[in-house]
């Protein structure tokens, strides 16, 4: 540690950090606009200016170590200040001449009340300018659907293209000409190719490059702010969710060390417009093979004489992707009422179950977890589009130091190094058998970390992959003491939760697929689009887009969506989270548990509670871990490895192919989304030139 | 600086390899540094492509750097763009630099530019035949051979509007030309006779430890009024 005088407290800190940071350790705030903790320093703003005893001239905190500060002539720490009529002046100097070139656009710029350059004037301004000749022009680039530039508001703080660089990992954004000529752009103004690059939006700190399908629509002191968690991957990230009225506005993300850090993907963000369109705001029953608009108590009377007259075993439930643990925590319990055993969550035929422990279906090592492994082996996934900040986090941990990885899987780009071993199940069964070259690596390693995706199980012979993964795991000593490198990435928001409150079929139970293919008589339906549902079954779908699961309903019960109501989310690491409720839901549609619970009376099995915390206080009595928000709970791994080593099998020969074939159209909401779909469409333009 | 701006797309050549020398050139380039630091041979190569390209860089030519070098195209073109050695507009065969800063200018840079305009036309414009294109820089630190300018490789200094002419005519036609000065000196030695440094005492060894001497007679005037105060 280091001693250091910062304004006259005299702090102790680690020697690497920056004056800056030893600053803000002091309680000082130091003014910046390039310096961002989670990118390289750049040390280009010079808005951080403090003044160190000794130094000739105020020198730039962010880029300035505290062990190069050179102790007093006696020995005394150094000393710094941030608040001197120097650091001052020098500060409005450096305020001036960034000011001289930007526009005096606030009132038209979207970035403005959100904007640091405009904070900062106040305190840094002056009021008059002594510039008189032109400002500075510079054409706007053109960056695809989702970021929109006004290049003339840039103060080339570099941050887009150091996030573009160091986390994104795309090579897209950079600084062409120099001096005063000095642009952003993309090569020749192509459109970026990140699935993260609407984070260089919230990273500008003015207004040069802001979000294109929010443009001016609203000022962000308008907005009411709601602490989310983000539905449409596994991963959770934290989101707040800013909501006008009725209307979710945007959604940007929060600092979640343990998830997300700071980013969110671009699906996570700007489907928002998808919370509009194709929105089921009134029940609806199939009368003639046609759907008309219906009450309530009509929906609720048709579902009513179906049921009654079927048998159970006949009846059954599946629940989609985006359901949050108290709606399938209702859904269980209503089918519970009835005697229904045909209760899934798992559409896409994944083999997991909570037969095998709660660790066989965990994402272990968890997310902060990856920073300390030493040796990744990826199974069946592509973690760049089906867990975005996974593969961040696989990124940021190969590039303080190369590890190796390993894919077996689709051949995809990662943006990192990886060794392509194979493409399906006879590869991981040469790594088990020692003879292929990488099962050395893992076993050198001392945190050897597998991740197996939803690829990998959800296809026939998932069982036996499984059950071949967790054999190479507990082979290469990837669980042990203190270190759980055994991971299932999911891709699907409401799974973990699913699997957490036991939606899987009970004895003799039917699947989700089998479900699907005619086994039952009557199906509900709650927000599963990704599954066809073979005709003759009645269906009962309740959900809240206009989507395929929609379609081919003869009873539609209009739900929320996740930011329409308070929902607990458990991610792929097992880790519970709660959204809260931002914005409302159109017309008649209703929050979901609420729908079930009306509809349990319809059927006179009245669920025992009235509210949605009694329905918590239940849940929480039977599932305890799921009361503990934002913690992991832990799994026991070391046994669920050795139960799924033990099932063996013989897995087939086809390759793994990722779930995920469009990253910008997983889920209903999505789908409904115009951003969404350009984004697609332009990704699968790029997809076919790089194929070229 | 110059108004600098990619040459527009239908004069880029459709594509760009480089020739069988530059390859080896460009790979014994990309051995100098480390593995994994190939990035760092990009100027050199840049430069080769340049000149194979005639003088100006093309976005193929960006391009086929980038890959050689496993960088990304951004990363070549910002150097590309930065550095103003690199043309990215077609230039002329013989593509004259002027030198247009202060001391050139002291010394008639203005008549041969008003050459330049005239028989070339406006800067960054290559001549019809080809043959000519110019371009206003800065200090390029010949200054005491004003006025100057580079063409191609070579610095043509001591010009005057005359012996200008002639060098351009001289070009066009494709006759030899004399690099350097062009007024007949070798060098920048004085042109007649010498007017500094002309005491002989500087080169007899009298002057040594003279400047040690008169800082002691300073030392000495300054001490005494000084003293003086402290007695009254």
């Amino acid at each position: 540690m280091a001693k250091i005088i910062v304004d006259g407290v005299e702090v102790d800190v680690p020697p690497e950090y920056t004056l800056l940071q030893a600053a803000e350790a002091a309680g000082a705030e130091i003014p910046r606009f390039c310096f961002h903790e989670r990118l390289s320093i750049a040390g280009n703003c010079r808005m951080c200016l403090v003044e160190v005893k000794g130094a000739p001239k105020p020198v730039a905190s962010c880029a300035w170590g505290v062990r190069d500060c050179r102790p007093g002539p006696n020995g005394e720490p150094p000393e710094v200040s941030t608040k001197s009529a120097t650091v001052k002046k020098a500060r409005e100097g450096v305020m001036e001449f960034l000011l001289i070139n930007h526009p005096l656009d606030c009132p038209i710029c979207d970035q403005g009340g959100q904007c640091d350059l405009q904070d900062q004037a106040m305190a840094y301004g002056v009021d008059t300018s002594r510039y008189h000749e032109n400002k500075r022009a510079v054409p706007d680039k053109d960056l695809g659907p989702l970021v929109k530039t006004s290049m003339n508001r840039c103060i080339h703080c570099t941050r887009c293209i150091r996030f573009t660089t160091e986390v994104a990992g795309v090579s897209d954004l950079g600084a062409i000409w120099r001096g005063e000529d000095m642009e952003i752009t993309s090569y020749l103004e192509k459109a970026l190719g990140s699935e993260l690059q609407s984070n260089v939006a919230d990273l500008c700190p003015v207004g040069a490059l802001t979000h294109k399908p929010e443009a001016f629509h609203y000022r962000p002191w308008e907005l009411s702010k709601t602490d989310s968690v983000d539905v449409t991957d596994a991963v959770g990230s934290a989101i707040r969710v800013d909501s006008r009225g009725r209307e979710v506005m945007r959604i940007l993300p929060r600092v979640n060390e343990a998830v997300n850090e700071e980013w969110i993907t671009d699906k996570a963000r700007h489907i928002v417009d998808g919370l509009r369109l194709q929105r089921l705001d009134r029940p609806f029953v199939r009368e003639n093979g046609r759907l008309r608009p219906a009450s309530w108590q009509e929906a609720f009377g048709v579902i009513a004489n179906r049921v009654k007259g079927a048998d159970p075993k006949r009846i059954g439930a599946i629940a989609g992707d985006l359901a949050a643990v108290e709606e399938m925590y209702a859904l269980k319990a209503l089918m519970q009422s009835l005697g229904v055993k045909n209760i899934d969550a798992r559409q896409d035929g994944t083999v997991l179950s909570p037969a095998y422990g709660r660790a066989s279906y965990l994402f272990n090592s968890t997310i902060p977890g990856i920073e300390d492994a030493d040796a990744i082996l990826i199974v069946g996934s592509n973690p760049r589009i089906e867990g975005s900040l996974v593969n961040v986090r696989i990124r940021k941990r190969w590039r303080f130091a190369p590890m190796p990885i390993g894919v077996i899987g689709e051949k995809a780009d990662l943006t990192y190094d990886y060794d392509y071993l194979g493409a399906g199940p006879e590869t991981l069964a040469e790594i088990l058998a020692g003879r292929h070259s990488f099962a050395e690596k893992l076993k050198g390693a001392k945190h050897p970390l597998i991740i197996v995706g939803q690829g990998a199980l959800s296809r026939p012979d998932g069982l036996a992959v499984l059950s071949l993964a967790a054999q190479v795991a507990k082979e290469v000593g990837a669980v042990k003491d203190g270190w759980n490198g055994f991971s299932i990435l999911h891709t699907a928001a409401s799974r973990v939760g699913a699997l957490d409150l036991g939606f899987v079929p009970g004895e003799g139970g039917l699947t989700a697929r089998q479900m699907a293919a005619g086994g039952v008589d009557v199906l509900f339906n709650l927000g599963a689009d990704e599954i066809d549902v073979a005709p003759g079954t009645f269906v009962i779908y309740q959900g809240t887009h206009g989507d395929r699961g929609a379609h081919r309903a003869d009873v539609i019960l209009p739900g929320a969506t996740y930011t329409e109501k308070s929902g607990t989310y458990v991610n792929t690491e097992g880790r519970v989270q709660m959204g809260g409720r931002a914005a409302f839901p159109p017309g008649e549609a209703r929050e979901d548990w609420a729908i079930l619970r009306a509809l349990s009376d319809g059927l006179g099995h009245r669920l025992p509670f009235d509210s949605l915390s009694a329905l918590r206080q239940k849940l929480y009595a039977e599932h305890p871990h799921l009361g503990a928000v934002d913690v992991v709970s832990a799994a026991d791994a070391a046994s669920a490895v050795q139960v799924l080593a033990g099932l063996g099998g013989t897995p087939g020969r086809e390759g793994f192919t990722s779930p995920v074939m469009d990253f910008y159209l997983t889920n209903p909401i999505a789908r409904a989304s115009g951003v969404m779909a350009e984004c697609s469409a332009l990704a699968r333009g790029l997809r076919l030139e790089a194929a070229e | 600086m110059a108004v600098r701006k990619l040459a527009p797309e239908e004069i880029q050549p459709k594509s760009f390899a480089f020739s069988p020398e530059n390859e080896v050139f460009a790979d014994q380039q990309i051995a100098k540094y480390p593995p994994g630091r190939q990035a760092s041979a990009v100027i050199p190569l840049l430069w080769r492509a340049q000149e194979q390209a005639g003088g100006w860089l093309p976005q193929k030519a960006i391009e086929a750097v980038a890959a050689k070098l496993d960088m990304p195209d951004i990363r070549v073109m910002e150097v590309a763009t930065f550095y103003t050695m690199f043309n990215l507009e077609p230039v002329g065969k013989y593509f004259i630099q002027f030198c247009g800063t202060t001391p050139c200018q002291l010394r008639g840079a203005g008549d041969i530019k008003k050459v330049l305009e005239r028989r070339i036309g406006e800067q960054n414009h290559v001549s019809a035949d080809g043959n000519f294109s110019w371009l206003e820089v800065e200090c390029l630190g010949a200054c005491c051979n004003a006025p100057m300018v580079q063409i191609n490789d070579d610095y043509y200094e001591d010009l005057t509007t005359e012996n200008f002419e002639k060098l351009l005519d001289d070009l066009a036609a494709g006759r030899p030309v004399k690099k350097g000065p062009q007024n007949g000196r070798r060098a920048s030695e004085p042109q007649d006779a010498i007017k500094t440094l002309t005491d002989p005492s500087l080169y007899d060894g009298s002057m040594i430890g003279t400047w040690r001497k008169r800082f002691e007679e300073e030392a000495v005037k300054t001490a005494e009024p000084a003293g003086q105060d402290k007695k009254s």
